[in-house]
């Protein structure tokens, strides 16, 4: 094992680890969660995996709410005398330890009864005696072991939550039904004209009619409702010939073996339901970790500390938060409304509304907005609005938040179904007047042969078992698309919008240029040795960018914060910071973030600093720009223009100081135009873009942690394979007309058994599974040669 | 009577058993997380071991 790597966390140590039982820890936190795990007797934790903890994180005070009996009551799934159960969600739930020391909550805290873990949700189940102990306890305990709950203002409004388990019921009433049907009509496919076969024929005819009740009336029932509703809106959608095809299959099978014409066609049915689930079911690919209807509300706090006027401090939920309330926010708190500064050093980090990772330093008497997280230790400010009438907060309130993307958009299959359901009327109707001329005996039998065999269960399952398979390869390439109806929007796209900050720049690192006199070798190392010892972010990445020097001890040094440092070495006096705090004589409108250096008061020159674009964003423009119209739509100012125009294509739009409603609006403008538009966003200021759009992809540094509502989220390291993520889109939809192809071959087959009339439930027993199977596998083999291209 | 009414619903009683079984299963959400079992399965081990060790422990620390 690697000496210099936290035995807990698996972070490098650096040069002076903390030692402990001849264990290295990167911080003292590491080594207390060991600690606790050692004297309790679950170090087994770090047998399972190595390094498997996270650090843990200051939280004094964070939790102080959860002690206020409205809260609880909403954040627990149940409670009584003595009990109560409450489900947490962990982010940092990622392997086998995880589990294992979760499940053994109670060693370290015997008040707890049960835990258990949920991993594919990242989800603990805590049920504990709270009249010795209490939710926030339990809270604090998971915090000091490095499983920070993540606890947000939507918890408090979702409530207990259901699910919906409806498809599997029906989709086992249909399997139950289909196993047992197939058992009872196979004697009479092979044992024709059999005496015992002949004396209890009918008890097995009625047996299969009984069975296959629950199917028809229970697991088929979408179908009708579905094409029902299709045919009010004067839609032909692909269940109207299903409906029609289970209907005649059932009403002719009841009336054949009530009759004793023949033995019916329960099993076809049985099994054209049972596929046609199992398509449905396939095709939900769900990734339960994820959650593509975030709003603001998964961001905020529940509560926060509200100041009152004789100085007490006292606990509030965020929506009693009225105007001219006096809050503290602590350090790393989410600030939940838009309000002024009043006391403290906020340093805000906005990368949630805005992707930019750099923090804003503000003063007493700066607004500060809604969704910028502190930084800097405690500050005290003083809402100015209401939480739902904050900046960012009023951008839910747009009517696209509302809007269901699914309603007037007709999928492939529906597209297709229109004149395959009119032509199979024709055919029908055409046949029986024919036959009733020819042989009027046959006519009934032809019309409804005709509607059985075409009942287009091939068509109906083309579409969910390739868009399922779709799924599934992107996921495996985490690229995480919400529904199958994604997918096909994917492939109709022509025009592609790109945020700026936090997309196509990453907010890792950044470019500095140094413009200005020429600094002397001395003068070089006392600035880089000067920018060590501060901590101001843009310090932190320009000694990350200066190249390696000798490391000196400096005479003086003095932060000055907001404005900049001064420092003394030998005679040399350098003062690094704003252009003001230097004293810059040429004061410019220059937009970019720079910092300026002087040294013994004689101005040198500055750094400016550059985004630095993801890597292969310009081949992926390079790629996109013969296919699609680009846009670049930016909430920033327009500093960065003059780099965008070299690095990207010439016909590449760019757009700059948008609010988030403008890009809502600029793509609700082009869309009226016609055209087709995918968003790629990560900031809650896309929120508004990202749902107004055809398709909207979130990009996202870590899927866990942060992602506004969308319709796909993709993982930041794939960005420069979004191309061969439409094109594979189009392919799908390739795949799936060639599939219709296949089972138009298929219906010709059973429209010939149909129309002479010589269709037997052993035809269509056979050619409807066939059909079926036959479809599955094709689209299943062309979506994984598809997903190896991918690769 | 004939053996084959006996026969028959015996079978269909029998696939009823397993589908109420699977209805149960459903019902008590054990489709619902199809992944953490199989990990938790194989702790069990680990957890025997250490129940000596345990006691041992609470004795210490009262």
């Amino acid at each position: 094992m690697e000496n210099n790597t936290c035995f807990h966390c698996g972070d490098d140590c650096g040069h002076h680890p903390i030692e402990f039982q001849d264990k290295h820890f990167c911080c003292n936190g590491c080594k207390t969660v060991f600690e606790i795990f050692n004297e309790n007797d679950l170090t087994c934790y770090y047998d399972l995996e190595n390094s498997p903890g996270a650090v843990p994180k200051e939280i004094e005070g964070k939790y102080d709410f959860l002690i206020q009996e409205n809260i609880i009551e909403k954040l627990t799934e149940f409670r009584d005398e003595t009990i109560e159960i409450a489900t947490l969600y962990i982010p940092h739930i990622h392997c086998s330890s995880c589990i294992w020391i979760l499940e053994n909550l109670n060693k370290l805290n015997p008040n707890i009864t049960d835990s258990q873990v949920n991993f594919g949700k990242k989800t603990v189940r805590v049920t504990y005696k709270h009249d010795t102990t209490n939710l926030k306890s339990v809270v604090l305990l998971l915090s000091s072991i490095g499983y920070e709950p993540y606890i947000s203002l939507d918890d408090f409004n979702s409530g207990k939550k259901q699910i919906n388990r409806a498809l599997i019921y029906k989709l086992g009433v249909a399997g139950f039904g289909f196993g047992n049907i197939m058992f009872l009509s196979f004697p009479e496919y092979f044992e024709v004209n059999e005496f015992w076969l002949d004396q209890y024929k009918f008890f097995f005819r009625w047996l299969m009619f009984a069975l296959s009740l629950p199917i028809v009336f229970y697991s088929a029932q979408d179908y009708f409702i579905s094409a029902l509703k299709g045919l009010r809106a004067k839609i032909l959608n692909i269940d109207v010939p299903i409906a029609l095809g289970i209907t005649v299959l059932f009403v002719r099978s009841t009336i054949e073996i009530s009759l004793n014409i023949g033995s019916g066609f329960f099993d076809s049915l049985a099994g054209l339901i049972f596929f046609l689930l199992t398509g449905k079911f396939f095709q939900q690919k769900t990734y339960e970790f994820l959650s593509f209807e975030r709003d603001y509300k998964s961001y905020f706090p529940i509560a926060v500390t509200k100041i009152d006027k004789e100085g007490h401090e006292d606990t509030i939920q965020v929506y009693d938060i009225e105007k001219g309330d006096r809050i503290l926010i602590r350090n790393e708190e989410l600030i939940p409304i838009d309000g002024i500064l009043i006391n403290g050093k906020a340093k805000i980090d906005y990368s949630f509304v805005t992707g930019e990772s750099q923090t804003v330093t503000k003063q007493s008497g700066d607004k500060l907005f809604a969704g910028g997280k502190q930084t800097n230790g405690v500050i005290e400010m003083e809402a100015l609005k209401s939480v739902e009438q904050s900046y960012l907060t009023q951008l839910w309130s747009n009517d696209v938040f509302n809007k269901n993307k699914e309603e007037g958009f007709t999928n492939i299959t529906n597209t297709i179904s229109k004149y395959f359901t009119i032509s199979i009327l024709t055919i029908s109707l055409i046949a029986t007047v024919f036959w009733l001329f020819v042989d009027s005996s046959k006519a009934m039998n032809v019309f409804t042969a005709v509607l059985i065999i075409a009942c287009p269960c091939a068509i109906a399952l083309s579409a969910p078992f390739t868009f399922g398979n779709m799924l599934r390869i992107f996921g495996k390439q985490k690229f995480y698309v919400k529904n199958a109806s994604v997918i096909e929007k994917l492939a109709q796209i022509n025009t592609v919008i790109f945020d700026k900050t936090g997309t196509i720049t990453s907010n890792k690192q950044s470019n500095a240029e140094y413009d200005g006199e020429l600094l002397s070798e001395a003068e070089n190392l006392v600035l880089k040795n000067s920018l060590r010892g501060s901590n101001h972010p843009l310090s932190r990445t320009l000694y990350s960018i200066l190249k390696e020097n000798n490391i000196i001890t400096l005479d003086a040094f003095e932060e000055h914060i907001g404005k900049g440092i001064e420092v003394k070495h030998d005679a040399l006096n350098m003062k690094i910071g704003s252009s003001s705090f230097v004293g810059n004589p040429n004061k410019s409108a220059i937009l970019n973030t720079t910092v300026h250096v002087s040294t013994n008061n004689v101005y040198k020159g500055k750094f400016t600093f550059y985004n630095s674009y993801r890597k292969g964003v310009s081949k992926l423009f390079n790629k996109l720009k013969k296919h699609y119209d680009l846009v670049i739509l930016s909430g920033d100012n327009e500093g960065e223009r003059e780099n965008l125009t070299k690095l990207l294509p010439a016909k590449t739009k760019l757009i700059f100081n948008q609010k988030p409603e403008d890009k809502l609006d600029f793509i609700k403008y082009h869309q009226t135009e016609g055209a087709k538009v995918l968003m790629i966003g990560d900031g809650l200021n896309d929120a508004g873009a990202l749902a107004q759009s055809d398709v909207g992809i979130a990009l996202s540094e870590d899927v866990n942690v942060f992602s506004p509502a969308c319709d796909a989220i993709l993982d930041a390291s794939k960005f420069k394979q979004l191309f061969s993520f439409i094109s594979a889109s189009k392919s799908a939809i390739k795949i799936i007309k060639w599939s219709f192809v296949l089972s138009f071959f298929y219906n010709t087959i059973g429209l010939y058994f149909a129309i002479t009339g010589q269709l037997e439930p052993v035809v269509a027993a056979i050619l409807m599974p066939l059909s079926s199977i036959s479809i599955v596998i094709f689209t299943t083999i062309a979506t994984n040669i598809l997903g190896k291209r991918l690769e | 009577m004939s053996v084959i009414y006996i026969l028959l619903s015996i079978s269909i009683l029998v696939a009823i058993i397993f589908f109420i079984a699977f209805i149960v299963a459903v019902r008590s959400g054990q489709f619902d997380d199809s992944y953490t079992p199989s990990v938790r399965m194989l702790f069990e081990d680990e957890l025997v071991k250490e129940k000596p060790k345990t006691t041992n422990k609470t004795n210490k620390t009262n």
